[in-house]
């Protein structure tokens, strides 16, 4: 029983303790000249479900939720921050050849049709995320036409 | 007899420069080398032997020398470059179907890498108008072996260009 009660208070410190180290913000207040939404002409119901989707985890600018004030939730988004901007940075999306604006437009349309975008993770709390069928569908037709376009 | 000898000198000269000028070069031919053992290892619904030769493919790519070519061959190369590093990357460290949407991709890059370079070999290029809305891929070979299906439907596809 003791042994129960000391695994406990050292959790209970561990947890306490972490609350204190501080996460890196990824935040920005202007919108850069090569933002996907400013280079590209985007309807506006395309914009929203793309901010509200995607632009946390895949821009310079992440509206944070609640739970980025308790840690180890805020590690696991800084996390996804920094590898999903690694992948796809629509902030900086006009800086990409448009070889490569093909391949990710080629990418974002698998993702979201085999449902792995959104993570699940984020779906979870995010329920705004979460596409529709008629939503996959008007996305991908947009996406489809500006990889055409290209 | 001389005479003889000197025009065989020179057929000798004309044909190795020829060759050499058709030839690509060195480094260009060990990324397609790794390009088509990846093709092979999907052909074979081989993931783990996909993703090796998709890293082998990511230091291939990484060893390529610009040096020679004209200024807009070398951006237009190292765009290609690139851009197939990034989807080697993914290749080398995903599930096979993931592996086949990348390998779409590449194959597109590399065929654009060809058109620059050139090759030494004959290569056909095939193409599969049932996947993801029809898809091309090169191969070394005239006979069509499926690296999207592998098994599933190993002869999809036919030759719709030859590249020498
Ligand atoms: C919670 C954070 C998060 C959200 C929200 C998110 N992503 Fe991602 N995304 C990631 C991470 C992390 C990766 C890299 C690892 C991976 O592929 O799973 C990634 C990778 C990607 C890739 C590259 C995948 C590949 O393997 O080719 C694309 C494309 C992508 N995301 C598109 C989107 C789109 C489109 C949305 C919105 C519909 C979205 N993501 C929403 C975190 C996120």
């Amino acid at each position: 029983m003791r042994i129960v009660k000391t695994i406990a208070i050292i959790l209970l410190v561990a947890f306490v303790g972490i609350q204190f180290i501080p996460t890196e913000r990824n935040q920005s207040s202007i919108v850069p000249a090569t933002d996907f939404m400013r280079v590209n002409n985007v309807p506006e119901t395309i914009q929203k479900k793309l901010q509200v989707s995607c632009y946390d985890c895949h821009s310079n600018n992440t509206q944070y939720p609640w739970y980025n004030k308790i840690q180890p939730a805020a590690w696991f988004l800084e996390d996804h921050i920094k590898e999903g901007k690694a992948e796809l940075n629509f902030s900086e999306w006009d800086s990409l050849s448009n070889r490569r604006k093909k391949s990710k437009l080629r990418s974002i349309i698998k993702q979201i049709e085999s449902g792995e975008m959104p993570l699940h993770s984020y779906t979870l709390i995010h329920k705004d995320a979460i596409f529709t069928k008629e939503e996959v569908v008007e996305m991908n037709k947009f996406i489809t036409q500006l990889k055409d376009s290209l | 007899m001389k005479k003889l000898k000197m025009s065989m000198a020179a057929m000798l000269l004309l044909v190795v420069s020829f060759a050499n000028a058709q030839s690509g070069d060195v480094k260009s031919e060990a990324i397609l080398s790794d390009y088509f053992s990846l093709k092979d290892a999907l052909v074979g619904d081989d993931a783990k032997k996909a993703a090796q030769s998709g890293t082998k493919l990511v230091a291939a790519l990484k060893a390529f020398d610009l040096s020679k070519y004209s200024k807009e061959d070398k951006k237009e190369l190292a765009d290609i470059i690139e851009a197939a590093t990034e989807h080697a990357e993914h290749i080398a460290k995903s599930a096979i179907d993931h592996q086949r949407e990348h390998f779409k991709m590449l194959s597109k890059d590399i065929t654009d890498m060809v058109a620059i370079t050139g090759t030494k070999n004959t290569l056909y290029e095939q193409f599969c108008p049932m996947y993801d809305k029809g898809s091309a891929w090169l191969s070394t070979s005239k006979e069509v072996r499926n690296p999207y299906y592998g098994s599933g439907m190993l002869k999809c596809g036919k030759v719709q260009k030859t590249i020498q």
